[in-house]
């Protein structure tokens, strides 16, 4: 007996069938490989946190030990918020570093990264930058280590004690705050750089006022 | 081993009848993920398993699917598979994954998959459909390949990663060239290539 294929009958069937295996495939692979997964989530941002405390990852054989090494523990900033939370650092020599979570908007997509801050909650000891889709050789040159070097020792707040953050400036222009407060941009990715800066300013301004004793003055700015 | 049409499945898309240089297709993600030699490199493979994989799984159910709902059929068996790679790529390449993002979930919009799927696999045998599929994801992943390996050595100086031009050259005045970082040099490669591809294959036109 041969079946009709072009019946609306079967047609429903084998559409009903085939939608049914895929799913509970995927939703098989899904979970078999989600545990895989989060672990190297885990890594990368562990990876991140330790360039933002300027490590070097091509001499650092073990990423994942040496984070272990020197993360001392958590302040829990919200409740609801862990990724809000700040992460502290003994390096080596002795030295606490906050490191901070940092999240914003660049061209084409989301932009973030790390920054970890000395124990003065003031000086920027090193920083970490990464992004979903920058244009590559433009946008995506935030990453890398000419653009990063530069927001090291840099303060956040002016002499007067006010709240400022580091502006990302083009190259000749100043910002309001005074030349020790900025950096250069990128050249040709103008957007990605006002991101990067926009970023600096509100997470540090407003999610972790708190943390940084930010007055509600200079949060308005 | 071969027969001569077998043959012609597997190694026809290579040269003659490549799905990027001939057919024109799959041009989107070869712009987008040749700035670097491994992405591209990856994206190849993932591409080649994928068509050849639902190559393999339209051509055992041709018979069966409804040819109502053909399209639909096929779209749900790639999209299958290619989330399927994508989780793989998360859990054990995650650097990569990362660097493909987007390009990985858009394979399943790759007109090289439909292509084949509608015009081979839904005709053809299981293992002449595997041929197929297999040629296909290589002649892709061959262009992927050149264009990636000029994108990177001109654009970046370096080659899968290491530094291939020599301190010297910069101290001499050499400088990279930021054009290759753009999509729009991939498209003016992928020009060349088809240029020199025509020019050499003349006489079979």
């Amino acid at each position: 007996m041969k079946l009709n294929t072009n019946s609306n009958v079967y047609t429903i069937v084998y559409a009903t069938i085939v939608v049914v295996i895929v799913a509970v495939l995927l939703a098989l692979a899904h979970m078999g490989l989600k545990d895989t997964q989060d672990q190297k989530v885990k890594l990368d941002q562990q990876k991140q946190m330790l360039v933002a405390l300027r490590y070097d990852l091509k001499t650092c054989p073990n990423p994942a030990a040496t984070y272990e090494e020197l993360v001392m523990d958590t302040l829990q900033m919200t409740k609801d918020n862990e990724k809000a939370n700040i992460i502290r650092f003994r390096l080596p020599n002795g030295e606490m570093k906050y490191v901070l979570r940092l999240h914003g908007a660049g061209l084409w997509g989301g932009i973030g990264g790390y920054i970890a801050m000395d124990e003065d909650k003031n000086t920027i000891y090193g920083i970490n930058f990464n992004h979903e889709s920058e244009t590559p050789g433009l946008g995506a040159l935030i990453v890398e280590k000419p653009f990063r070097e530069q927001f090291e020792g840099k303060k956040i707040r002016n002499e007067a004690g006010e709240m400022v953050s580091i502006a990302v400036m083009k190259q000749g222009k100043t910002c309001e705050a005074g030349e020790a407060y900025q950096v250069d941009a990128v050249s040709g990715a103008t957007i990605t750089s006002t991101g990067v800066s926009d970023m600096l300013r509100e997470n540090l301004c407003t999610e972790y006022a708190d943390f940084l004793n930010v007055e509600p003055k200079t949060e308005e700015e | 081993m071969l027969s001569q049409k077998t043959k012609e499945t597997l190694f026809g898309p290579l040269n003659v009848n490549n799905p990027v240089v001939v057919q024109v297709l799959g041009i989107c993600s070869a712009l987008a993920v040749t700035v670097q030699l491994k992405p591209a490199l990856v994206m190849g493979i993932a591409v080649t398993i994928i068509v050849a994989l639902s190559n393999v799984i339209i051509s055992l159910l041709r018979n069966t699917i409804p040819m109502r709902i053909r399209i639909i059929v096929q779209l749900v068996v790639v999209a299958a598979l290619v989330t399927l790679v994508s989780e793989v790529l998360k859990a054990f390449a995650y650097d990569v994954a990362m660097q493909l993002s987007v390009y990985i979930g858009l394979i399943i919009t790759n007109c090289i998959l439909m292509g084949r799927l509608e015009a081979f696999a839904m005709t053809n045998k299981v293992w002449d459909s595997l041929l197929d599929g297999l040629g296909n994801g290589f002649g892709y992943a061959i262009i992927l390949i050149i264009v990636a390996f000029f994108r990177e050595l001109l654009g970046s100086g370096s080659l899968l990663g290491f530094k291939v031009i020599p301190d010297s050259w910069y101290a001499a005045g050499y400088e990279n060239c930021g054009m290759m970082m753009m999509p729009a040099m991939a498209l003016i490669l992928v020009g060349c290539i088809i240029w020199a591809h025509r020019s050499l294959n003349k006489e079979e036109k």
